[in-house]
This record gives C-alpha cells, sequence and structure tokens, in this order.
C-alpha cells in the first residue's frame, strides 16, 4: 500500500476507536454552530433529494430495498418511495449492471449499488463496454446517465478479495467520470451532481467512512448544494509540501499535516474529489508553491493515481528543465 | 413410494485403491422411477389440456415408406415424421400452446427419513451396506459437532474475540449426508456454509478456530477471513469470498479428473443466491458440454441474505435447471441425512460410470443469520424459525430414528456433547493465546525468489516498526525471536 500503512489484522473496534478519534478532533476545531453529518446520511439525503426531485431516478441492487442496504445507505428509502423506485435484485452483478444500463440508455436514471465494487469486476463489461463507451461510439445518440456506487477500497480486516481499490482502473477509461469523496460534503454534493450528470459516473465510497460524522454548514444541506466534478478541494493550505490524496486516505494527511504543523511543516491537503476528469490544475499550482508533493493512496502503487499524477507533473510547466 | 424390487448386491466403495465400479443398488429404480415422474411431469406439460387430442398429421401419398415428402410438393405433405432442425428431439404440433411454468408440480422431493424418524424402508443396508449403526451414530454426533462449534463460534465472534463468523444451523444434514457418500479422494468446493465436509473429514476443533483467529497455526497463515478454510490433506478447495466462482472452478477441476481418468469426482455447493450469478449458468452449461464428473449441490435455504427464493428466481428452484440443460437432477430434503446420502451416492455413480454432470437440489431452511453481519429478525419472524427449529431440524429427526431403533441412549448423548463443546471451547481458549503470524510470513508462499521490490518493502517495513515499536503491539506477533524462546 502507498500510504505505508502497516498491514496488522485490526480488530473492527480497534478502528472504530480510531476513526472516531478522527472525528473528535474535526470537532475540536470547528465553528460550534455547525451542523454534523455522517457519510451514509449524507449519501442517503443526497440520493432521497434527487429521487424527489427527478422521478426518473431509482435505485437497484443487492439488499438496498427492505434491509436498508447491506451497510444501511438506503435507509429507509424503499420505505418512503417503494418497489417501483428501490429495487431489490437477484444475486448477479453482470446482470442488474447491465440491466440499469439499459434502462439508462432509455431514459430512466439508475443508481446502481454493488455490495463492494470488488464484486463490479464480475459487471466490469456493462460499465465499460456498455456504459462508458456507448455515447461515442453511438455518434452522440444514446447517453449512459447512470451511477455506479458502492464501497471501494480497504476495509477492516476483510482480507483480499474485499480489500482493492479500483480508483485506478476506473479513472484508466475515457467515456467515465469517476469520483472518490472523503467528507460528508464531498459525498452529498458530488452524489447530486452524480446523478443529475449525463454521463456514467463510477462513484467510489469507502466502508469505513460511513460511520463517520463531520461538520457541514447549512449550504450543504441545502437540497440544490452541487459539487461540480473534476475540481480538487485544498482541505488545508501550507507551503512547505503538497499532500494529494483522495478518499479515506484525506484523513490520514490531515492527520499527518497536524502534527508536522507542531513541528512548524505546514502542509498543503489537497483532497482530488474526483479521479476523472483529475484536477491536474490544483496540483500542478500548489507543487509550483511548495516544490514537493507526496501522493497518498489506499490503492497498489504500480499504474496508481500517484503514478498518474507523478506523470502530469513531469509533462507539465511545474516541472522546469532549467535549474 | 419408493418400493424395493430386488436386493442389491454392492461393492463396498471404501475400496479407494481398487477400480470405482459404481453399485447397482435399489436406489436405482427409485431415481429412475423419479426420472421417469419427473420426465413424465414434463412430457405432461408439452400435452396438457387434457381431453383435447394431439393432431396427427397423416402421412399422405408419395410419403407412405416413411421417407419424406418435400414440404409443399404437390399431392405430397408438409410435414416430415419430426423436425430435422440440428440437435431437434421434439415432435410437431399445429396447437399454439404456450408452457405455462406454474401449470405442472415441481419435480419431487425425496425423502428417506420422514419427521417422525420413520424411514421408507426399515433395513437401511438394503438402501445401501455402509449404512449401518455405527454410521448413522458418526452422522449424528458429527452434526452435533458442527453445532456446537457453531455456537461457540458465533458467540466468540459477538464478544469480539473473532472479527467474523457463519453459522449452518439447520443444514447440517447438507454436509454429512453427501461427506459420508462420497469418496476421502473426491474435491469438494464449498461456498462458506459446509464445515461439517471438513469435520466429517478429519479437520480438527484447533484446525477450524486457527483459521477464525488468523494466527500462526492457521493453514492460511491469517491472509484470509474466517470461515474461509481450507485443505490440501482433505481435499477441501479453501473457500474464496467471490461468490459461486466455486462452480466454473469445479468444473474445470472435474474436467482435469476427467482427462486424467483417476476415478475422482467434485461435489460443488452453492446456494438458491449464488444460482442467479451468471457463473451458475456457465457453470452448469459447461459441465453438460464438456461431460464432467461433477457433482452440483445446491443448499435452497430460503434466502439470500434477506431476498427469499420468491424474490430470487420464479421458476420450480433450481432443479428444473438441470433437466434444461441436460444434466440428470434429483431434488431433496435436505434435512433429512439419509436422502442426502442415497442422493449424493447415486449421483457419484451417474458422474464416474457415465461421466456427466449431476445437480442435487435439497431443500432446507436457513435457521441461523446469513453471517454475524446479519440479524434476520429484520425480515423475518422469529416464530417462522423457531417453526423450523422445532419441527424440522435435521438433527432431530436423526435423532428420533436413532431412539426409535434404540441405536443410542439420550444420556449418552448429552455426555457426547457436552464433551464436544469443552472441547471447542478449549480450542477457543488455546487459539486466542497463540501468536499471530510473523511479519516475515506476510512476504512468503509466492516468489522462490524474493523480488527486488518486495526485499525493499520488508526491510522498510522492519525498519518502520524497529523505529515505532510503541505503536505497535509486537508482542503478539511471531517472530524469529520469539521461537528462540
Amino acid at each position: 500500500m502507498s500510504a505505508k500503512m502497516f498491514c496488522q489484522k485490526l480488530s473492527p473496534f480497534w478502528v472504530m476507536n480510531r476513526l472516531v478519534a478522527v472525528g473528535h478532533r474535526n470537532l475540536s476545531t470547528t465553528n460550534p454552530l455547525k451542523a454534523q453529518l455522517t457519510v451514509r446520511d449524507a449519501l442517503n439525503s443526497a440520493m432521497d433529494e434527487e429521487m424527489e426531485r427527478d422521478e426518473t431516478v431509482f435505485i437497484l441492487g443487492e439488499e438496498v430495498a427492505q434491509y436498508d442496504g447491506a451497510y444501511k445507505v438506503s435507509r429507509g428509502l424503499w420505505k418512503k418511495w417503494g418497489d417501483k423506485r428501490v429495487i431489490d435484485t437477484p444475486i448477479t452483478e453482470i446482470g442488474f449492471a447491465g440491466i440499469a444500463v439499459g434502462a439508462a440508455m432509455a431514459g430512466l436514471r439508475p443508481i446502481c449499488e454493488f455490495m463492494t465494487f470488488n464484486f463490479a469486476m464480475q459487471a466490469i463489461d456493462h460499465i465499460i463496454n456498455s456504459g462508458a463507451k456507448t455515447f461515442y461510439m453511438s455518434a452522440g445518440n444514446v447517453a449512459v446517465p447512470i451511477v455506479f456506487r458502492g464501497p471501494n477500497g480497504a476495509a477492516s480486516g476483510v482480507a483480499a478479495q474485499h480489500s482493492q481499490c479500483f480508483g485506478a482502473w476506473y479513472s484508466h477509461c475515457p467515456g467515465l467520470k469517476v469520483v472518490s469523496p472523503y467528507s460528508a460534503e464531498d459525498c452529498r454534493g458530488l452524489m447530486k451532481q452524480a446523478i443529475r450528470d449525463p454521463d456514467p459516473v463510477v462513484f467510489l465510497e469507502n466502508e469505513l467512512l460511513y460511520g463517520i460524522a463531520f461538520d457541514v454548514s447549512d449550504e450543504v444541506k441545502s437540497k440544490d448544494f452541487v459539487i461540480p466534478l473534476g475540481k480538487a478541494k485544498i482541505e488545508r493550505t501550507g507551503d512547505r509540501i503538497t499532500l494529494v490524496s483522495h478518499s479515506k486516505s484525506v484523513g490520514t494527511c490531515l492527520d499527518a499535516a497536524k502534527e508536522l504543523a507542531a513541528q512548524g511543516v505546514e502542509c498543503e491537503v489537497i483532497n482530488l474529489r474526483s479521479l476523472r476528469p483529475l484536477d491536474e490544475e490544483t496540483i500542478i499550482r500548489s507543487v509550483m508553491k511548495t516544490n514537493h508533493l507526496v501522493t497518498v493512496e489506499g490503492g497498489w502503487p504500480q499504474s496508481g493515481i500517484g503514478a498518474e499524477i507523478c506523470a502530469r507533473i513531469i509533462e507539465s510547466m511545474s516541472s522546469s528543465s532549467s535549474f | 413410494m419408493l418400493k424395493i424390487i430386488r436386493k442389491s448386491s454392492l461393492k463396498s466403495l471404501l475400496d479407494i485403491n481398487g477400480p470405482k465400479v459404481g453399485h447397482k443398488s435399489v436406489i436405482n429404480h427409485a431415481v429412475n422411477g423419479m426420472r421417469a415422474a419427473s420426465v413424465g411431469a414434463i412430457r405432461s406439460m408439452w400435452s396438457e389440456s387434457a381431453g383435447r387430442p394431439r393432431v396427427q398429421t397423416p402421412v399422405t401419398t408419395g410419403a407412405t415408406d416413411g421417407r419424406t415428402a418435400p414440404p409443399g410438393a404437390p399431392g405430397g405433405d408438409q410435414f416430415e415424421e419430426r423436425p430435422q432442425f440440428p440437435g431437434s428431439r421434439s415432435e410437431w404440433t399445429q396447437e399454439l400452446r404456450f408452457v405455462d411454468p406454474n401449470s405442472y408440480d415441481g419435480i419431487p422431493v425425496y425423502r428417506v427419513i420422514d419427521k417422525s424418524g420413520e424411514t421408507s424402508v426399515h433395513d437401511l443396508q438394503l438402501l445401501d451396506t455402509r449404512l449401518d449403526r455405527d454410521l448413522l451414530i458418526r452422522l449424528y454426533r458429527g452434526m452435533v459437532r458442527l453445532n456446537q462449534m457453531d455456537t461457540i463460534l458465533y458467540n466468540a465472534q459477538r464478544q469480539g474475540r473473532i472479527s467474523f463468523y457463519i453459522t449452518s444451523h439447520g443444514e447440517e444434514a447438507t454436509h454429512f449426508g453427501p461427506a459420508a457418500a462420497l469418496d476421502f479422494q473426491d474435491l469438494v468446493y464449498g461456498q462458506y456454509r459446509e464445515p461439517g465436509v471438513l469435520i466429517w473429514r478429519g479437520f480438527k476443533p484447533d484446525d477450524f478456530v486457527d483459521q477464525c483467529f488468523g494466527n500462526r497455526n492457521d493453514l492460511g497463515k491469517g491472509r484470509q477471513m474466517p470461515i474461509h478454510y481450507g485443505s490440501r490433506a482433505l481435499n477441501y478447495m479453501t473457500i474464496k469470498s467471490t461468490l459461486t466462482s466455486q462452480m466454473v472452478h469445479s468444473v474445470g477441476s472435474a474436467y482435469a479428473y476427467k482427462r486424467q481418468q483417476n476415478g475422482r469426482c467434485v461435489l460443488c455447493y452453492f446456494g438458491d443466491g449464488a444460482a442467479s450469478e451468471g457463473d451458475a449458468h456457465a457453470a452448469l452449461n459447461f459441465a453438460a458440454t464438456l461431460d464432467a464428473p461433477v457433482i452440483f449441490y445446491c443448499r435452497n435455504n430460503g434466502f439470500a441474505i434477506s431476498t427469499p427464493t420468491h424474490e430470487q428466481y420464479r421458476g420450480d428452484g433450481i432443479a428444473a435447471r438441470g433437466p434444461a440443460l441436460g444434466i440428470p437432477t434429483v431434488r431433496i430434503d435436505g434435512n433429512d441425512v439419509l436422502a442426502n446420502f442415497m442422493a449424493t451416492a447415486e449421483a457419484r455413480r451417474i458422474c464416474l460410470e457415465e461421466s456427466r454432470p449431476v445437480l442435487i437440489e435439497a431443500m432446507t431452511y436457513r435457521v441461523s443469520h446469513h453471517s454475524t453481519s446479519d440479524d434476520s429478525t429484520a425480515y423475518r419472524s422469529v416464530d417462522e424459525v423457531r417453526n423450523w427449529t422445532q419441527n424440522d431440524h435435521p438433527i432431530v429427526r436423526l435423532k428420533k430414528l436413532l431412539l426409535k431403533r434404540n441405536w443410542f441412549s439420550e444420556d449418552e448423548e448429552q455426555r457426547y456433547k457436552e464433551e464436544a463443546r469443552k472441547e471447542i471451547m478449549a480450542a477457543v481458549v488455546r487459539a486466542e493465546k497463540v501468536m499471530k503470524p510473523s511479519v516475515e510470513s506476510m512476504f512468503t508462499d509466492v516468489y522462490e525468489e524474493l523480488p527486488d521490490h518486495l526485499r525493499d518493502q520488508y526491510r522498510e517495513l522492519c525498519e518502520h516498526v524497529e523505529a515505532y515499536r510503541e505503536h505497535y503491539p509486537m508482542g503478539l506477533f511471531d517472530s524469529a525471536d520469539s521461537r528462540e524462546k
């Protein structure tokens, strides 16, 4: 793992305690008037509001309806919207992903949930060949306004087949938009934008973040709060070194930045938010300021997000040959 | 009802060195009878609507010698005797009738022991010579042991001692019946709810518990989630998390065995939910077209997490898919350990003698929650679960049979149960104290010689852990130092 985390056999309690600690840290430095919102509720409310706003939006996947979702992200939605808008499918990822793409082609706006993105490997043919490539191959005649969402990356001691990060794979493909949010604010704004987006969006969540509460402003809670895809956020400004990350690793970077600040080193922490399009401009501007860069990710190093960022830095004007 | 037509002449299948001779047992007649019944059921669905005669198209002038006249030939018949399409096995009909899948009964459910412990045949050795008192007691004790292990390890997860567990309450017969009917050399692919097969074959309490704790004694060196057991020695393929992949893998293995002509077959478990995956169809179809000696065994327990079977499929269960793909199929009462045994024994014979796959669908009920990550009270009533536990539980059913025949006493069994419980508990207490696998072991088992990038990573890791020792619970992990002590 590029984040250089020591992989011990972690008990869920140990991990949860650490993450609650992170949440508490956020609390102590923020405006007491701000409200708290968990990532799970951010996703849930975003989907709920978009389903209200547009009746063509619907959710399908395994256990999403009466069970409230395997990770409870779709909690209460079946009860509110019923069988027509929240659909439990038989167990076949390639089946329901294909059906979802077909529905999108016919004018609906499906939110297709994978219990984890590891299982989406069964469906990747439909995500890429049917989803990503169709708009171009149909000369702009057939759009696929679909959102594929689900937990991605490492969870807590669930072994190799449940822990892969697919950011690099999906962000490689033209025709897809790929989003990897960190905070509750990210999840709300990006989910709403992803649902409204006319193209296939791969929405990579993280299981360990679902229960984490973040402070959110009133603006974030408003029904029209959207975050544009393809724009990164500078979570913390600094001038000595740039830390670039996405998803859960953003939290790790913020922790590191806090520790380093105590030693007089100010880090600039960039939360990518989107992996495709990648906000190259924000990264380059930051690197030109700090001249130091560390990329942090939960995926494997070879052909990873960090590798892509390094390549772009080298090819950009931030990399000068005259020194 | 199954009738005994003749006494069987059985050869012992325990002779694992000799050629694999199938036994012509009485069950053959029963199976054939059932086959005929199901084929009859299927045939009847084609020529249903009682009272309406099938339209016979007379063969007219020019084709009385059986030769087919060209269609539309002047004075000739429009139809040949039977359709000549490639692969066709059908007759012609001039009646437009759609097959209504709800118009005929499902494939019948084979059962040996009824709920009161009575069997279809009193002398069980007429069904199969292996079915003596000793075997039945071993089966019973195996199921009890599994039941005890499940209860204890489920509680261990609840107490935070292990991270995850899956129980098999209510489905014990689906493990032990088939395991006992197979040869030790037959390869078993489980899905995740079949540890009884391992118990039957000799996996010890320590083996199970060490895997769940992921300690240094675990055969998998802590690299898998709990319950992902595997044992090369016991011919049990390691459980994988990717649902239904075991079905296609099992066909590949069976095909390899066929080519090797080694007299081994493969048993592949899967659930009613797993059967919806695309891999299931591919596996069944490939097994049929490759003539692979694999027994597909579906544990239809009514649920896939919270999804009940009526939302999983609309057809006649999974059994109906077998004949559709050319696979001999039987449906059995999954809570009847003897039905399990008999069906698997015959399935094995078909696989090896005829080199073709077999599909067994075992109807049962999932008393358990799906796993420790599930609370099934959210989607089904506690009463329903209690009803099945009290009125149709595989362990209770076999117990009734054994008590009726005075093959054991209640006291004996209470003592055995206590003994099994104590054994598992002791294993848990022991396993908890065993060290976790060493840090070095993370880098082993793949490369003959560790490549540079991994050697660098290992060195960095050791340096890091050394520098920040106080943050890492190294005392819990095995190491070269601790082994020297």
